[in-house]
């Protein structure tokens, strides 16, 4: 197989590249791989600033370097749809252009945020009040869907009717924002 | 009320000495980091966004009506020359970096300059809150309150994995840093603070100098805070600090304790002699004066100064910053010309206490 981006040399590198959960495969010799890549950051000393802390993250032990230089190489074909961050620039720079960063590298971030918080990766603070609203009722439906599922199969039809009406009011409270 | 009232007003509420353990913690302070969902973070950000970003918060105060946000006052960074903003920073209302160089940067405050809420800085909106003595609690009420109330009109970037979303990630889920000012010269003195920062950082807390990131600890002053935002509520980040403030108090005590018993005299004489540099000196540079005010402030700590409230050390600490000092002459001074100013401003502030 010959690298999609000059023809002339055989690929090597194999890269899946998802943008908006799409998958597209990419075949690229070596040469052409380093360039379309961003791997300025592999070469620099970490300095004690927390944003080149976080791209020190990555240079702890060079024996892995190699391995580490592929896996960043992949993950830089992720890019934010929003503002156009890639991977490796976020390590370049330690932060984020926009929210939708979050979801976009959560895979490539846990590992991360686990090193910078003592091992932790999820939340478990306060939740506002207009988005937690939702995310409270949510967790309810799923719970009363599950118990309508047990009672259907226990042919309890009766209060499973009560039930369902009750994971419907809670889903047009949803609907109407109202929480 | 206008900027010329917090500049002219020179002791801000948190530096009233007052609060528990007030002698060895001066201040507390909670950061709330909160962004908008339909933004980009500042660091991406367009100039025209920004704007949006400070015309969105500027829409919003008429409607904060509600305590602790009754009284605020809108300060638009471009609308302030250098000097104010350095005053600013140095009443630790606003930081560095939105003095210097944010797009439409502002800065909310509350009368009794309590509460400052950021906007444009790292993130859309940072909500601080600043009390004196160790009131952690009390300061994350605060601050929960405000932080409500902004949220009935915004809506915030959040996830329900990594919570609250920020700009850095070394912020993200709590976006909580609480930090607590301490007073430690005990601790300086007996050579045991090197040995105590690598533990508490262990403890997934750091230590840092008064001023902030970077900077070397000026008159024994250090700021201890969390660095774990995510995977914590806010009430464990508090307890955990907490716990470490206490027992730091308690060896800063022991450490005075045990220079009382091996060399009370030459205690005293330091004390005193830098209370003698203070009521003497014609030129001080900042870094003797802070030296000078740890020696006095830990003299009456100790009950060897009487007549001296601790207040005025605090109120010194402050007045004596480059930035209030050009203030106060109103107009740029050079380094020697502050010297002097620095001198005569302290000596004539303690001997007025003294003869009170
Ligand atoms: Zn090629
Ligand atoms: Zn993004």
């Amino acid at each position: 197989m010959l690298c999609e981006e000059c023809q002339k040399r055989p690929a090597t590198l194999h890269f899946t590249k998802i943008i908006n959960g799409e998958k597209t495969e990419i075949h690229l010799c070596e040469q052409c791989a380093q360039e379309k890549g961003n791997f300025i950051f592999m070469n620099q000393s970490p300095s004690l600033t927390i944003n080149n802390l976080l791209a020190g993250l990555f240079n702890v032990n060079p024996s892995f370097e190699q391995k580490q230089q592929e896996t960043i190489q992949h993950k830089d074909l992720i890019q934010c749809t929003e503002c156009g961050m890639t991977f490796s620039r976020f390590l370049k720079v330690g932060k984020f252009g926009c929210p939708n960063c979050y979801p976009t590298f959560h895979d490539q971030l846990t590992p991360i945020l686990k090193r910078l918080h003592g091992g932790n990766w999820k939340h478990s603070g306060k939740i506002p009040k207009r988005a937690g609203g939702s995310l409270f009722i949510k967790k309810k439906i799923d719970i009363l869907k599950e118990t309508l599922q047990t009672l259907i199969e226990k042919e309890e039809f009766e209060k499973a009717a009560e039930v369902r009406d009750e994971i419907r009011m809670y889903e047009r409270q949803l609907q109407e924002g109202d929480v | 009320m206008s900027i010329e009232k917090f500049l002219s007003q020179s002791i801000s509420n948190w530096m009233n000495g007052e609060g528990p353990h007030s002698d060895i913690v001066l201040t507390s302070r909670i950061r709330l980091a909160r962004n908008l969902k339909d933004f980009m973070f500042p660091t991406l950000f367009s100039q025209e966004e920004s704007k949006r970003v400070l015309n969105y918060v500027e829409g919003m105060i008429p409607l904060l009506v509600e305590y602790p946000l009754k009284k605020v006052e809108l300060l638009k960074m471009d609308q302030l020359n250098e000097l104010q903003k350095r005053v600013l920073v140095e009443k630790h209302l606003i930081s560095p970096n939105l003095a210097k160089d944010a797009f439409n940067g502002a800065c909310l405050l509350s009368e009794n300059e309590n509460i400052s809420i950021m906007i444009n800085e790292e993130d859309h909106i940072r909500i601080q809150v600043l009390l004196s003595g160790l009131q952690l609690e009390r300061a994350l009420e605060i601050a929960n309150t405000v932080d409500d109330q902004i949220e009935q009109h915004v809506d915030y970037a959040y996830n329900e994995v990594r919570g609250y979303l920020t700009s850095c990630p070394t912020n993200v889920g709590t976006g909580l840093r609480a930090s607590v000012m301490m007073h430690l010269p005990g601790l300086v003195m007996t050579q045991q603070m090197s040995q105590l920062i690598p533990s508490i950082n262990q403890l997934g807390l750091v230590v840092r100098g008064i001023y902030g990131e970077g900077s070397e600890a000026l008159g024994n002053i250090f700021q201890i805070s969390n660095q774990i935002t995510l995977g914590k509520s806010e009430q464990d980040i508090l307890f955990d600090l907490n716990g470490v403030v206490e027992q730091i108090i308690s060896q800063e005590w022991a450490a005075r304790e045990s220079i009382r018993k091996t060399s009370e005299v030459q205690l005293e004489d330091k004390v005193f002699r830098s209370l003698g540099v203070l009521t003497n000196s014609r030129i001080i540079e900042s870094k003797e004066a802070a030296q000078c005010l740890s020696d006095v402030r830990m003299g009456i700590d100790m009950g060897y100064i009487q007549n001296i409230s601790k207040t005025i050390l605090n109120e010194l600490m402050i007045l004596t910053q480059p930035g209030f000092l050009q203030q106060y002459a109103g107009g740029p001074l050079r380094p020697f010309e502050r010297d002097v100013r620095r001198a005569k401003l302290i000596r004539e502030r303690l001997i007025l206490e003294k003869n009170k």
